[in-house]
């Protein structure tokens, strides 16, 4: 199966990227853009029997390694 | 004393650090490879800068799970001490070992300069060689070193005295204009709870001897080495 792993930072974590990517869509004339925020989004392939396990255990990745929880959130899709 | 010189994938502050406790306090030192799994016979750990496993993901966020974090945390939690410079300080707060996240510079940039650091708290084992309040010259060198941690978090670290060093002006103001990267109220360097965790996004090791610039980072090796001597 496939998991689709979105990050993403959390309300109020200042974001500079995403600030300097809206300066630009707003200098190009997207006026109508009032904020970026840019996150990150993983593939994983995964070998598993059941989805809801596989649930569990791709949660435990994102808690342990793909996402720090200090600042992000994530959410999981399977495919 | 004898110091262990963490040695990653991508680690290139590794010699720095090893030139500073081998010749310039004249102690033993050791390059330590990420796989060993002991630090046995070791009075300090070094966690040098660089970039550790190509920063990939986060900053930090792979080497903390090589083999011989396993034995820094052991080598923590029974007292010793650990000391992360830059990409070190980031991999102690993936590893859990310090609070908080260092986050990419509010300017977006990669900065190499000499900044002022004022001395916030000179009675851990890292800073009692500085006076109190003393204002430092240690370079920075970093794209990823905007310290960010929860509110409540910033609250407990400033009431308990765990900032130990802040970005600051020439009269010791931690001003905005004074803060490099975006660090939350200026935060340059904090310690654990119970002060034998370092973790400093600026140099100390490049700022050992006056010939190559400033020694303002050397009193961090002479605290460290006073407190083995006592």
């Amino acid at each position: 199966m496939k998991a689709k792993v979105y990050v993403t930072l959390k309300k109020g974590v200042l974001d500079p990227q995403g600030r300097a990517v809206m300066g630009a869509l707003k200098s190009m004339d997207f006026s109508e853009v009032s904020d970026v925020r840019i996150g990150k989004f993983m593939e994983l392939e995964i070998n598993a029997a059941s989805v809801d396990d596989e649930k569990k255990r791709i949660k435990d990745m994102c808690e342990k390694l793909l996402a720090n929880t200090v600042i992000e959130n994530y959410t999981i899709e399977i495919e | 004393m004898k110091f262990a010189i963490i040695v990653f994938p991508g680690s290139n502050c590794d010699h720095d650090a090893y030139h500073v406790a081998k010749h310039v306090l004249g102690q033993e030192a050791d390059y330590v490879w990420h796989k060993e799994v002991s630090l046995k016979g070791f009075d300090c750990v070094i966690l040098p800068g660089g970039f550790s496993y190509g920063d990939y993901l986060r900053t930090g966020a792979i080497a903390r799970f090589s083999p011989v974090m396993s034995a820094v945390v052991d080598f923590a939690g029974k007292g010793g001490l650990v000391l992360g410079i830059c990409n070190g300080f980031q991999i102690l707060t993936e590893a859990g070992l310090l609070p908080g996240v260092l986050m990419r510079n509010k300017g977006l940039k990669f900065i190499c300069s000499q900044v002022k650091l004022k001395v916030e708290n000179n009675s851990t084992p890292f800073t009692n060689q500085y006076k109190p309040a003393e204002i430092t010259d240690i370079p920075i060198a970093h794209a990823d070193g905007s310290y960010f941690a929860e509110k409540d978090t910033i609250k407990l670290l400033e009431d308990t005295g765990r900032i130990v060093f802040r970005y600051c002006d020439a009269n010791g103001q931690a001003s905005d204009s004074a803060n490099p990267n975006g660090s939350i109220n200026n935060i340059a360097a904090i310690v654990n709870e119970k002060g034998n965790v370092m973790g400093t996004m600026p140099h100390p090791e490049r700022a050992c001897e006056a010939d190559l610039g400033s020694a303002g980072g050397l009193s961090v090796f002479k605290s460290i080495l006073r407190g083995f001597l006592k």
